[in-house]
């Protein structure tokens, strides 16, 4: 334990020390009246640490290899920081309107994100479970915010109960592996594999991947996800959706390529039949949702899919469609959950989409925003959507997996159909019981920035080409 | 300046929907006027600065013109250039936007989205007309889908939303499967520009895909998935289903561009990628092509005879019309392809003015059921005029731009395949029954229905729109030279190309 150990997960400790400091200074003083401020801090202090972080070079490991900083990982931390400190800011209003602003919740996250930022610079098992848990144990607490609402509970609970079992099963995995490796480091575990993969170790690793896939909610793990999305607060919804999935995919990579990068044979199968479950699950099931929480879950639950084709291919290539998948879909998201925040009918939530009838006739600018977002969730060019289903599904034709890129191809029609109803309630609809869309400037900012940003992006993707094959090179060797 | 003639043209219409949906404020009457002066104001400049495009153009060189590059991302490039192919449709689509903008001027629900929505689908046509890269192409060629969707769900008839609904799903279904198919020639070829990709030989070695030989190899997965694309664009029997439903449920502007330049992409994209590209799995596919072209021809000229609806009836008659082009681009001869083309240049007219004439009378009457018209001449004679004069180029009498289409396309397609040819003309028989007697049910008899006493004869506007309609189709008509010298020299190459490249593969696919 050198100090260099230390400058490396500098930022990782700051934002522990940070959150700790805030929950002392919630505790000490009169307690919620802190919570705005909080916020902000805490955004603002997610978005200097992801310029901090943004600006590294080199790659560097900590602690006998347990921690590990490199492009791709630096790649994933700004977009969860980014990704975090939006929806943060923007969830302030529709709390604070609804008194539910109370000063654990930036602290929360921030530990969350701690916990995140662990995960994708996992170099070892135990670093690995230790983010995971952090992240997880944060979550559940977050879900179940709203305590005098049933459903808020039912989603904490569940979301804790089903989480329980993941983190089981991937600490079954996870002993198995140390078992017939000897060791838990990645690298260690590299060099075993490459003379031959005991059965042991394979159980491992399929356990390990079915707890990960509970965590990005990759069907069939994904049944927690529209009932947790539902019953949870609308701001929660909208950070369980960004950044938590950016961490978990990121170290399905990490766990993939340092871990058992020598047998890509062996987790390619499992990532592809987990990214076709998911994607056609979320298409079809999606289409029944009346409520738009639900459904994003489904979507989500859907673009997982498309983004698990990248890890699936196993080459350099897929990891950076991947990484630009998950870009994509986090501000996507973002800029749809500052749209479903701002629903409301005399001052309470609104989530049925029936209620959206017409909204277009009332609200023309914000609709036309939503129609684009829309439109890019559903992949339909030119926004950005399309392209990044078209980097996927490029790395799988690439890889010579073309059968994934067809299925691909067709469940993003079938996934067409709920986008395209949402947009037919909002232009097509027949009055009634209008529903009202107040928004703070933040979530206007948000909403109209990520629609421009959809269309805008094309030009160039704002540079996050180049990262991204930076980071997926420094995974893949 | 005249480098960038293309970008202009195409993004000229882009600027024009950005100002008014950022710019222009208000829903009175004063700034739905001002939204419509804009657009047709700025689809006039549109049509003004690509005659320079016409003028410009060498019609001897088979190359690519008005060439454009930029480095864009993915290491992919923004290219834009037209040929003879091409030209004519770009003409076409800057042509046609203007009237289509006249024709919605009595619209008046939220006007300027209309416009917006019109002003941004030119953008995308002419996009797709211009791109030389795939994924622009494709970008184009799908973008186009979303102001369309809008178009017929928001301002579309009763059953708007199934007709919106199934002209996105279907379409959409269709494209996802050229988009894996563009996927595969960029691994096969290494680039998407389109002029390599032209140059390109795509493998067409026989090989095995879950049991079943695919003569043709690669060529032929390639050819049916960008089949399956444009056919359901062109559309072609037996998946035309959603452009009846569309037609029908679409206002009167947006079944005209529909009909006038939508259905042409896929004509276009037959003669821009599957012919050229896939010579191979076009001479495989070809019979086939050829023979569901004949049955669109004969089937569909039956299904509008029993139609009771105006614009079902034309719609059913454009798809026949379509199974000409289809023939006359399988046919590949000097004379199929030129008639393909000119037929499509002809029907982009044709079509256009048969959904407006029948925009004219609903606009009046507010219903499109032939049963309830009758005896119009007595009260409209200016109407009867120009509507017999778009029966009959709908018919193809000598004279009108349609007969020259059917002529050639007919033509080539008897020195290829003599019974398609003859299964075919049977069509042209028919098409005169329907269209006739669409013309006798609503234009001629006794005047004897009440609600028609008091119907107006079309006023300056209407007369207007029809104007250059009818001028264009009677120039191709009477002087068909006019689009065959433009389009000549860049489809002899084509066809020689084509030609070229069969051969070697004549013995192959004789060995299988």
């Amino acid at each position: 334990m050198t100090s260099a150990d230390f400058t490396t997960v500098l930022p990782e400790i700051l934002l522990a020390l940070f959150a700790m400091a805030a929950l002392m200074a919630g505790v000490f003083t009169t307690k919620d009246k802190l919570a705005p401020m909080l916020v902000w801090a805490t955004a603002g202090l997610f978005v200097a640490l992801a310029i901090w972080i943004g600006t590294g070079t080199g790659a560097r490991s900590a602690f006998g290899g347990m921690f590990i900083d490199d492009p791709f990982a630096r790649f994933a931390k700004v977009t969860i920081l980014v990704s975090a400190a939006a929806v943060l800011v923007m969830s302030l209003d529709y709390m604070a309107r609804r008194d539910l602003l109370r000063f654990e919740y930036p602290v929360l996250i921030s530990l969350a994100v701690v916990g995140m930022m662990v995960m994708v610079s996992a170099g070892d098992l135990m670093s690995l479970y230790m983010g995971l848990e952090l992240q997880s144990l944060a979550l559940y607490v977050i879900a179940s915010m709203r305590r005098d609402s049933a459903k808020s509970s039912e989603a904490g609970l569940k979301y804790f109960v089903l989480g329980a079992l993941s983190s089981g099963l991937l600490l079954y995995g996870a002993s198995l592996v140390y078992g017939f490796a000897g060791t838990t480091l990645f690298s260690g575990i590299l060099s075993t594999v490459q003379d031959g993969v005991p059965l042991g170790l394979l159980f491992g690793l399929v356990f390990m991947l079915a707890g990960l896939a509970f965590k990005v909610s990759a069907a069939p793990f994904h049944m927690w996800t529209p009932d947790v999305y539902e019953g949870s607060p609308t701001p929660v919804t909208a950070f369980f959706a960004t950044a938590p999935k950016v961490a978990a995919m990121a170290l399905i990579a990490r766990l993939a390529q340092d871990a058992f990068g020598a047998v890509p044979g062996q987790w390619g199968q499992v990532l592809a039949a987990l990214a076709v479950a998911s994607m056609f699950l979320g298409a079809v099931a999606a289409i029944g949702q009346r409520d738009i929480k639900r459904l994003m879950a489904y979507s989500s639950i859907a673009h997982m899919g498309y983004a698990l084709i990248g890890l699936a291919v196993g080459t350099a290539y897929g990891v950076q469609a991947t990484m630009i998948y998950m870009a994509i879909y986090v501000t996507m998201n973002v800029g749809t959950f500052a749209f479903i925040l701002s629903l409301e009918r005399d001052g309470r939530p609104v989530t049925d989409i029936n209620a959206l009838n017409m909204f277009a006739k009332r609200e023309p600018l914000k609709a036309l925003a939503m129609l684009v977002l829309l439109f890019s969730l559903a992949g339909v060019p030119p926004m950005l959507g399309f392209f990044a289903k078209f980097y996927v599904l490029k790395a799988a034709v690439d890889a010579g997996m073309v059968w994934l890129a067809v299925a691909g191809a067709v469940a993003s029609v079938i996934g067409a159909f709920y986008y395209l109803r949402i947009v037919y309630y909002m232009y097509f609809g027949t009055e009634q019981d209008p529903v009202e869309s107040r928004m703070a400037p933040v979530q206007w900012a948000m909403l109209m920035g990520v629609a421009v940003i959809m269309l805008v992006g094309i030009v160039n993707l704002f540079g996050i080409e180049p990262a991204a094959a930076v980071a997926a090179e420094a995974l893949v060797r | 300046m005249e480098n960038q003639l293309l970008s202009i043209i195409t993004f000229l219409p882009l600027v024009a929907a950005l100002i008014l949906a950022l710019f222009m404020r208000g829903d009175d009457a004063a700034a739905q006027r001002g939204a419509k002066w804009l657009a047709l104001f700025v689809t006039s400049a549109t049509f003004l600065i690509s005659l320079l495009v016409l003028i410009g153009f060498d019609p001897a060189n088979t190359g690519f013109q008005f060439v454009e590059e930029r480095p864009w991302i993915l290491g992919l490039n923004y290219r834009m250039g037209v040929d003879g192919i091409s030209i004519l449709f770009v003409m076409l689509t800057t042509f046609l936007m203007p009237i289509t903008i006249l024709s919605c001027w009595n619209v008046e629900t939220r006007v300027k989205e209309y416009m917006i929505a019109f002003l941004v689908l030119e953008t995308l046509m002419l996009g797709v007309f211009c791109a030389l890269d795939l994924v622009l192409f494709y970008l184009f060629f799908e973008a186009g889908l979303i102001p369309m969707f809008l178009i017929i769900g928001i301002w579309g008839g009763q059953a708007r939303i199934y007709a919106a609904f199934k002209f996105f799903l279907y379409t959409f279904l269709g494209s996802v499967l050229m988009l894996v198919a563009m996927i595969a020639m960029y691994l096969d070829a290494g680039t998407t520009d389109i002029v390599k990709l032209l140059a390109h030989d795509f493998g067409h070695e026989t090989f095995s895909l879950l049991g079943i030989q695919v003569v043709g190899g690669l060529q032929t997965m390639l050819f049916l998935a960008f089949f399956a694309s444009f056919a359901v664009k062109m559309p072609m029997w037996p998946v035309h289903t959603w452009l009846p439903d569309a037609h029908v449920q679409a206002p009167t502007a947006g079944s005209v561009v529909l009909a006038a330049i939508l259905l042409k992409m896929g004509g276009y994209g037959f003669l821009r990628f599957s012919l050229p590209m896939f010579p191979v799995g076009s001479d495989v596919m070809g019979p086939l092509v050829l023979w569901l072209s004949a049955i669109a021809i004969v089937y569909t000229s039956l299904v509008a005879l029993a139609q009771t609806d105006m614009k079902k009836l034309i719609a059913y008659s454009s798809v026949a019309h379509m199974g000409f082009v289809t023939m006359g681009i399988f046919a590949v001869n000097q004379q199929g392809v030129d008639g393909a083309i000119f037929q499509m240049i002809s029907h982009g007219f044709i079509s256009g003015a048969l959904f407006l004439l029948v925009g004219v009378i609903y606009d009046r009457m507010h219903t499109r059921e032939i049963a309830a018209y009758g005896g119009l001449v007595n009260r409209m004679p200016a109407y009867a005029l120009v509507f017999m004069f778009f029966t009959m180029a709908n018919v193809g009498l000598p004279g009108t731009s349609g007969f020259v289409g059917e002529f050639l396309t007919l033509m080539g397609i008897f020195q290829v395949n003599t019974w398609v040819a003859a299964v075919a003309t049977t069509g042209v028989i028919l098409s005169a029954a329907y269209a006739l007697w669409l013309y006798r049910r609503v234009v001629f008899g006794a005047l004897v229905k009440d609600a028609l006493r008091t119907i107006t004869d079309m006023d300056r506007r209407e007369k207007l729109i029809f104007a250059p309609l009818v001028a264009m189709t009677l120039l191709l008509g009477i002087y068909p030279s006019l689009v065959t010298d433009i389009i000549g020299p860049s489809v002899a190459a084509l066809v020689t190309d084509y030609h070229a490249a069969l051969p070697v593969v004549a013995g192959q696919v004789a060995l299988n």
